[in-house]
């Protein structure tokens, strides 16, 4: 949103149109492009846990279906070399070097602000060492590990784990390379670099020590492959889980409100863990457990009785790390009255919902209040308004609140803009 | 000579909800071997916009004239395949879609080879049936554009006056003598302050003075026949029938409130419940000494086992009302878990704490105990008992399913849940709507909700129900029954008293007495066609060839 003015049935709005360097009429969303992509960026869509390429689609679902280059992260666009292999490989001929922003400009009668919310950001938290320890998570990071389409096909593989599995893939690489250096020296000097190495331990020019030196590094590499890879293999998948309740929210000093949602979705998120895997087990930490639509607390005692959860009144007190990476709980159980520590596989962090980071943009620019939490203000007796005539607000850019509750609204949401927009067609 | 039959089949791993349990690889060879299918591909998801293209190219370029998809639930994701095949050149019912995952991988986690073979079945019974489908064409109906909304409460009131103001003519009807349902009891609303009652007046004169609203009460409906666009509605007003009709049904009855007899020493005097606090507190001099209130009275329990989502803050709002009345009222609410869900109420609550407002968890285990002048609870967190002073003890009851849903239920053939609230079309895709199209839900007709969360509800029904109003006509589904042989019906009329629709009717013709369907009021059910025993009834895309071929597939691998 670049520009906002006129007023309730009659704005005027310009929208900056990013360049997406894909022609969207010509792009049949085939892939060939990705799959040649020589270039890997972190996948922000799978919260940083995995890697996609440097052209891509946000996830398989997305609609329209249809590529986007990630200018910064492109060879080609964000970092002056020569590329050119999507515009290559693309039968459609849809990639476009030279596609620049556009300004749309719209001529509305209402608006509905319907720009979400951001997830609060752990690692301020200085207890929950959410920056510290791999296996300590977000719910969100949890939700894409558990996704089919997510990094790990949905199996709970432990973030401590992928990261060995992405270091030794990385040292793999470089000791492929110093192998191929290495053998190339063996071929041109006909002798091994075993014999080099012991002439070196008497006393040699640089070029062995060189040598020596190289092969060393690779042997030593070689012994922490195999020490790494011992390790990949007694890796186990996440079995027990603790799930830590109002991260941000309810809690004085970040977020004194409750984010709605949340005690539903760790329910959720360990139910989903225990289908995939019989031997799951968590625990939910929490103050209260907030289980109020239509079937959440027949489906919290489900979760209970049926799917290894349990339900601990505590509030985390501290986190920290064991030998093997596992999370240590630190915990006061309210009501056995004792000061408890509990080692897990993996933290799951519920995390609050909060305003979007550009809500207070949004606000100025379309001259609509905030609340006092920074979520667009309404009124409770007209729900969906904002502080402006013709701006309206749903889903949770006015606040926290689940699916059902942001599909009802969006509806309610467009009754209001309909009845300044259209004067009924065909009524009585 | 017959057109070759080509059949593309689409098998959907739908992520790992079906590829992880069953093996996806395996069942998409298999449909290769059966007869017919001249295409196979499988899927990611096949619901995705590359998976429709795929579909849709397949349709041209491997000249495909059937269309099969093995993947989720038909309810959901049958009319997207169709609307696929459509693009694709396709008509749409040349489609059959296979229930590989609800029916097949979601019961069968455990069983990956028991689960694979069952798919199997179902993939060669959906090809099997699919070779035989004909080609439909849907059936067009106006919609009449007059809506009927049931309940004036807020949510009636509120949806009411949202179709009104976009200019439909609406029908309110409410059975009691007085608009404004359960604000009526209550005292004020929270975070607003406002008054209930005048909230309610306020709306009241609204719809009094609306010229498209007209107002119906002490009316109970009686009779509903009929279908979207046309819904044929008997009212009774004080012994008066009359009737009207309807495009679209908004059901907007409200809930009870569970009086809680036999619970807690409850009495209606010394030992009430939140509405009957609220009657006293409209009273300006009412103020008790010492208050306990006890929360999930009558709910979370074996016999009611949801939470009402509602009875905390109204026990909060209650609270602070009496301690902004006189601090020194002692307060306290016995409570399980604070349901002060979002940001409003989260903010409630911490202001009722700030305002000396005790909050004490007890165990369900171990209930609270009253007795006179005080109640005695086990402190879940101290680890012992306390006994508090009262001089009045408030039980926060659930609010209850409506004692007329189980009659609006069948009048309107809509679903009640296990706890005989309305229960819409997808929890989470159509809030809103029933299963049945043309009548939407909102308020506590569906759930308990705040006078905001019903407010937000009730536009947003008007606003679903506003989209067939306004498009006028509507497109109706062809898998309706249909008389195929004209010769074999001898009028017997056993099909029109069986038919649940009122979708069939007997006409006088050349031949003699024949049954005639009505395609729009008919929902497909197929129980006209089981029941024929002269077989002249068929239901499209069910037919008995259809069904036979695939009960001997299943038979037959």
């Amino acid at each position: 949103m670049e520009q906002v003015s006129g007023k309730i049935g009659d704005f005027h709005v310009s929208v900056r149109k990013r360049a997406r360097y894909v022609n969207e009429d010509l792009c049949t969303g085939c892939g060939s492009c990705a799959e040649k992509c020589p270039t890997m960026a972190v996948d922000v869509f799978n919260a940083g846990l995995g890697r996609r390429k440097a052209i891509y689609k946000y996830f398989p679902q997305g609609i329209p279906s249809v590529f986007t280059i990630d200018a910064p992260e492109c060879r080609q666009l964000g970092q002056g070399k020569k590329c050119g292999i999507c515009a290559k490989v693309c039968q459609a001929g849809a990639i476009d070097y030279g596609q620049k922003d556009s300004i749309v400009h719209l001529e509305v009668g209402a608006i509905i602000l319907a720009t979400g919310y951001e997830v609060f950001d752990p690692s301020v938290i200085p207890e929950y060492a959410y920056d510290r320890i791999a296996n300590v998570v977000t719910a969100l990071e949890f939700e894409r590990l558990l996704s089919a389409s997510g990094p790990t096909a949905g199996h709970l593989d432990r973030p401590s784990d992928l990261e060995l599995e992405k270091e030794i893939e990385e040292i793999r690489k470089e000791a492929k390379k110093l192998d191929r250096q290495i053998r190339q020296l063996e071929e041109k000097h006909g002798r091994s670099s075993a014999s080099v190495i012991e002439q070196v331990a008497g006393g040699a020019d640089k070029e062995l020590r060189d040598w020596a030196a190289q092969a060393e590094k690779l042997l030593t590499m070689e012994k922490s492959l195999a020490e790494l890879e011992k390790r990949k293999a007694a890796a186990q998948p996440a079995r027990k889980l603790a799930f830590i309740q109002c991260v941000g929210s309810r809690d004085f000093r970040y977020n004194r409100f409750c984010s709605s949602y949340c005690c539903m979705h760790s329910v959720k998120e360990a139910m989903i863990a225990f289908e995939h895997d019989n031997d799951v087990r968590s625990t939910i930490f929490c103050m209260d457990l907030r289980a109020v639509g239509r079937g959440f607390e027949e489906y919290k005692l489900r979760g209970g009785s049926q799917a290894g959860i349990t339900y601990l009144r505590g509030r985390v007190a501290e986190i920290n790390e064991d030998e093997a990476r596992n999370p240590v709980v630190w915990y006061e159980s309210t009501t056995s009255r004792q000061v408890i520590h509990e080692t897990f596989d993996m933290v799951i962090l519920a995390t609050a919902c909060i305003p979007s980071s550009s809500a207070s943009k949004v606000a100025e620019l379309f001259e609509v209040e905030l609340d006092e939490n920074g979520f667009f203000k309404t009124d409770p007796l007209a729900p969906l308004n904002t502080s402006r005539q013709g701006i309206f607000t749903c889903g949770c850019a006015q606040g926290p609140m689940d699916i059902p509750e942001s599909v009802a609204q969006a509806s309610s949401a467009a009754a209001r803009a309909a009845e300044v927009v259209s004067p009924a067609r065909r009524s009585a | 000579m017959a057109e070759e039959i080509r059949i593309g089949v689409f098998v959907c791993d739908c992520g790992s909800n079906i590829a992880g349990y069953l093996d996806v690889k395996e069942l998409a060879e298999y449909a290769k071997t059966l007869p017919h299918v001249v295409y196979v591909k499988e899927n990611l998801y096949t619901c995705s916009e590359g998976g429709s293209n795929e579909i849709k190219a397949a349709i041209k370029e491997q000249n495909l004239n059937r269309v099969v998809v093995a993947s989720c639930t038909p309810r959901t994701h049958e009319p997207l395949f169709r609307g696929t095949c459509g693009e694709g050149g396709l008509n749409p019912f040349l489609f059959e879609m296979v229930n590989i995952r609800d029916q097949c991988s979601w019961v069968h986690m455990q069983e990956r080879k028991e689960g694979t073979a069952k798919a199997m079945d179902l993939i060669r019974m959906g090809v099997a049936k699919a070779a035989l489908l004909e080609p439909q064409e849907p059936i067009q109906s106006e919609i009449n554009p007059r809506a009927m909304v049931m309940g004036a409460g807020i949510s009636g009131m509120t949806a009411a006056l949202a179709l009104a103001n976009r200019g439909y003519e609406v029908v309110l009807v409410e059975k009691s003598s007085e608009t404004g349902g359960l604000l009526r009891s209550l005292d004020r609303l929270a975070p607003s302050g406002i008054d209930a009652a005048s909230l309610a007046d306020r709306h009241a004169e609204m719809v009094g003075n609306h010229p498209n609203i007209r107002l119906l009460t002490s009316t109970t409906v009686e009779e509903i026949q009929g279908y979207i666009g046309h819904f044929n509605v008997t009212t009774n007003t004080k012994g008066v029938r009359d009737g009207f009709e309807a495009g679209v049904i908004i059901v907007a009855t409200g809930a009870g409130v569970l009086k809680p007899v036999g619970l807690f020493q409850y009495d209606g005097e010394k030992v009430i419940n939140q509405l009957e606090l609220e009657e006293r507190l409209k009273s300006e001099t009412f103020s008790p000494g010492n208050v306990v209130m006890i929360q999930c009275a009558g709910a979370r329990n074996e016999e009611r086992k949801y939470c009402s989502r509602i009875c905390c803050m109204v026990a909060i709002k209650n609270a602070i009302a009496l301690k902004e009345r006189n601090a020194r009222t002692g307060v306290r609410i016995l409570y399980r878990d604070i349901q002060a869900y979002g940001t409003e109420n989260e903010a409630l609550f911490q202001k009722a704490k700030e305002l000396g407002v005790l909050f004490i968890k007890y165990d369900p285990a171990r209930p609270p105990q009253v007795q006179q002048g005080t109640v005695k609870v086990f402190h879940d967190l101290l680890g012992r008992e306390l006994s508090l002073p009262q001089d009045l003890v408030v039980l926060s009851t659930p609010l209850i399913a409506g004692d007329d849903n189980e009659v609006i239920s069948r009048l309107l053939r809509v679903s009640l849940d296990e706890n005989k609230f309305f229960l819409e079309g997808h929890v989470k895709l159509k809030p809103l709507d029933f299963a049945t199209d043309g009548v939407y839900l909102c308020g506590n007709a569906h759930y308990p909700a705040t006078v905001r969360e019903a407010i937000s509800q009730a536009l947003g029904a008007a606003s679903r129900a506003s989209i067939p109003l306004s498009k006028g006509v509507m497109s109706v589904e062809p898998i309706v029954s249909t008389l195929v042989d004209e010769e074999a019906c001898r009028g017997c009329g056993l099909c029109v008293a069986l038919c649940p629709y009122g979708a069939l009717e007997i006409v006088k013709t050349e031949k003699g007495r024949k049954v005639r369907v009505i395609p729009v009021a008919c929902k497909g059910c197929g129980v006209c066609a089981a029941t024929c025993y002269q077989h002249a009834l068929s239901v499209n895309s069910y037919t008995d060839d259809q069904v036979r071929k695939q009960i001997s597939a299943f038979l037959n691998p």
